[in-house]
């Protein structure tokens, strides 16, 4: 089972991106919690492309594939701007005590990401940054 | 994402309705933003129609945590949805956040 979603680089589609993302997984009856968790990493990996890869331009668009097989899901997405956005380094561990001390607001959705999905890697293919998410669903 | 707002003499309550990410934040990052916030002894932030939470959305309240403390305001949430708690859970904020289950307990806090 695939699917496949175009969106403009706008935050205000995404939205569109987590109703397209829930749909997908939800055929599948599965829990509540992990479906939220797959459409949490979509999402923040799209609101980076959104937001620090292409600096919100709605002329410039993201793909967004998803595949599912037996239990494995994966999840590509393609930034289709020219601006390679490869994040230099996802925080595994950050210290959240001192994010609050500091009054921090971001630095925190990669290690979301990381946390949830099986496989995390950012890539470069025909100029464009595409992202690959993998996971195995129970 | 929708925000609501309740007082009493020493209480602000907040109620979120919808989704909270990288697009609504905004509105949320502006009630707590308000200076008479810090007015009141307690802010309570009912979660029960609060659906999904992004990191956007958990730095709002991480950014503002320090000053609220600083002041002796307590932040307290109440009525949070299983899979909304589990993104709090992911990262720790459970142990290091005030939150409990019902809106009375939320008031005794």
């Amino acid at each position: 089972m695939t699917s496949h979603l175009r969106i403009a680089c706008s935050r205000h589609n995404l939205q569109q991106v987590r109703d397209f993302v829930r749909s997908f997984l939800m055929a599948g009856h599965r829990n509540d919690v992990i479906v939220n968790q797959v459409v949490l990493a979509v999402d923040e990996v799209v609101a980076n492309f959104i937001i620090h890869a292409n600096g919100e331009d709605a002329n410039q668009f993201l793909d967004l594939m998803l595949a599912l097989t037996e239990h494995r899901l994966d999840i590509e997405i393609e930034d289709q701007g020219h601006t390679i956005f490869i994040p230099s380094s996802v925080a595994p561990n950050p210290d959240m005590r001192e994010y609050i001390r500091q009054g921090r607001r971001g630095g925190m959705g990669m290690a979301l990401v990381s946390r949830i999905m099986d496989q995390v890697e950012f890539f470069e293919r025909d100029a464009h940054t595409v992202c690959h998410l993998s996971k195995t669903l129970g | 994402m929708k925000v609501t707002t309740h007082t009493t003499t020493d209480t602000l309550t907040l109620v979120l309705d919808g989704e909270l990410d990288a697009s609504s934040a905004v509105v949320l990052d502006a009630e707590l933003n308000k200076p008479e916030i810090l007015n009141y002894r307690k802010v309570l932030v009912d979660c029960q129609r609060l659906s999904y939470i992004s990191s956007a959305g958990l730095g709002v309240f991480i950014s503002h945590l320090q000053r609220l403390q600083d002041s002796d305001v307590k932040l307290v949430f109440f009525n949070m949805q299983e899979k909304v708690f589990n993104v709090f859970e992911i990262l720790g904020l459970d142990s290091l956040m005030n939150i409990v289950p019902t809106e009375q307990e939320a008031q005794a806090a």
